[in-house]
């Protein structure tokens, strides 16, 4: 069974474009649950319009240029945030058939690099608003997620380890018998950890910081490129989540259900827990966000790695 | 490490509690009678209006957002024109406890949005009531010794004829 690729990537963007926008109502709704509270629930049943409002708004917003920024930076960043976020969803598996480049050999290292990339989305844009919140947010940015994303990599070599591939499509199947999340738990929870500081997602939004940057690297922005920014955080909690699902939970496997259903399913539920986390937890200080990052998460990671490899050792065959 | 876990799952129990909003135009909060929202200028249980123009709570307000005249009737003051700015108001209450006749009270009331900022200033007309409100019985009138019409010096309530100080004369 082939489907056409056209088809695959204009559906994969249209789903996860109106995923993001979907979110920012869903969370906000969510968050109101959680918190004993309703959350958006006018425009529309149960408020879901209310999503299409605030796009038609931030739409027709005045899309202010602040004199003293770098303009074509400023223009640029944005993109670059959004665009590495989509990019990255590119070798994500919905299915064993339905995939970008699912079977890409390199394809984790690729969503690695592309987060990498993704950090220059959020520091330019700190450097080019040139003001001094928006320096400050981004100067936590990329001390933030680039050490975050040393823990990322290296918690998910266990998972290449005992897949022996890079490859996602091969990490799911991989895990027909067992899903990762057993044998790699150390590893999951450091890589979900790493995804949250590296979406700065609460409580790791230390570049955005309202309470003490005004909002931190997009201070200076407005209208839809600030949009851009929120719909690529939204798009990064949906590309963490799939992750998370397709390294550790199995992917689209499943019993009974059709696999589209079991992928967004899990990546569903993910998506919950990372609304939940930020309704339940404070934001750490910003030097209690590199020591938890370099003091325990680096060793923890290293001793995955270490033990997975000792252990894949032990029952190599021969 | 215990407690941040414990913090997720106590959070994510209060799925199953009550939401504490209250859906306001749907829903009205109830408001209790001593709740402190629009001003009113109330009457006696005589239909007479109970405000004496004294100025006290146009004193005591302390955004001064009240502006009375006195004019005078037959012995007995009243306001010729009294108006509140309700966009000043801050419905502090100091107008009533001030108010020596009961004559201005806070309503259990808040609903008063307007689009235009003059619409907010109340006049004379638009505060009085055509009842008592919440002190149905009191009438300055009745209590206090000034001489009004169908009721002389002295005969007030509780209160004793006037000494004739002609006949302290030796
Ligand atoms: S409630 Fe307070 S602010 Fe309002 S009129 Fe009375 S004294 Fe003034
Ligand atoms: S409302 Fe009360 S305090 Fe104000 S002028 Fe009238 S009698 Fe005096």
């Amino acid at each position: 069974m082939t489907v056409p690729m056209p088809l695959i990537i204009g559906v994969t963007l249209a789903v996860l474009l109106g995923l993001a926008t979907f979110l920012t109502w869903f969370e906000r709704r969510l968050l109101g649950l959680w918190q004993d509270r309703y959350g958006p629930n006018r425009v529309g049943p149960g408020g879901i319009l209310q999503a299409v409002a605030d796009g038609v708004k931030i739409l027709f917003k005045q899309d202010w240029i602040p004199p003293f920024a770098d303009r074509g930076v400023f223009v640029l960043a944005p993109a670059i945030g959004m665009m590495t976020v989509l990019l990255s969803f590119g070798v994500v598996p919905v299915t064993a058939f339905w995939s970008i480049a699912g079977n890409l050999n390199v394809g984790l290292l690729f969503v690695l690099a592309m987060m990498g990339m993704g950090v220059y989305g959020v520091v330019l844009a700190g450097w080019a608003s040139n003001s001094k919140y928006a320096l400050l947010g981004g100067m936590r940015a990329a001390a933030q997620m680039i050490s975050y994303e040393v823990f990322m990599g290296l918690s998910v070599l266990g998972v290449v380890m005992q897949a022996g591939s890079f490859s996602m499509r091969d990490i799911v199947l991989a895990q027909s018998g067992l899903w990762f999340i057993v044998p790699q738990v150390l590893g999951c929870m450091v890589f979900m950890l790493a995804g949250v500081a590296e979406t700065h997602r609460l409580p790791f939004d230390l570049p955005e910081g309202e309470n003490e940057l005004g909002a931190g690297f997009h201070t200076e922005y407005s209208g839809m490129k600030f949009g851009m920014f929120f719909l690529a955080e939204y798009a990064g909690v949906v590309l963490i989540s799939a992750l998370l699902a397709t390294l550790y939970l199995g992917g689209w496997q499943g019993p009974l259900l059709p696999p589209p259903l079991w992928f967004g399913l899990k990546t569903g539920a993910l998506v919950c827990l990372f609304i939940l986390l930020r309704a339940a937890l404070p934001r750490p200080r910003y030097d209690q966000l590199m020591a938890l990052g370099w003091k325990i998460l680096l060793p923890l990671s290293l001793l995955n790695i270490a033990a997975t490899g000792a252990i894949l050792l032990l029952h190599a065959p021969g | 490490m215990f407690g941040i876990l414990r913090t997720l799952w106590l959070t994510f129990l209060h799925m199953g509690h009550r939401r504490v909003t209250v859906g306001y135009p749907e829903h009205k909060p109830p408001l209790p009678p001593r709740y402190r929202g629009r001003i009113i200028l109330s009457r006696d249980p005589d239909g007479m209006e109970r405000c004496v123009a004294c100025n006290l709570c146009a004193v005591a307000c302390p955004v001064d957002c009240i502006s009375l005249q006195k004019a005078e009737q037959d012995g007995r003051w009243y306001p010729d024109y009294f108006r509140i700015n309700f966009s000043r108001c801050i419905f502090c209450g100091m107008c009533e406890e001030a108010c020596p006749t009961y004559a201005i009270q806070l309503t259990p009331d808040f609903e008063m949005s307007e689009y235009l900022r003059p619409n907010l200033v109340y006049e004379k007309e638009d505060l009085l009531i055509s009842g008592t409100g919440k002190y149905p019985d009191y009438s300055f009138f009745r209590v206090a010794g000034v001489k009004i019409p169908g009721k002389d010096k002295g005969e007030a309530e509780r209160e004793a004829p006037p000494v004739d100080i002609h006949t302290l004369l030796p």
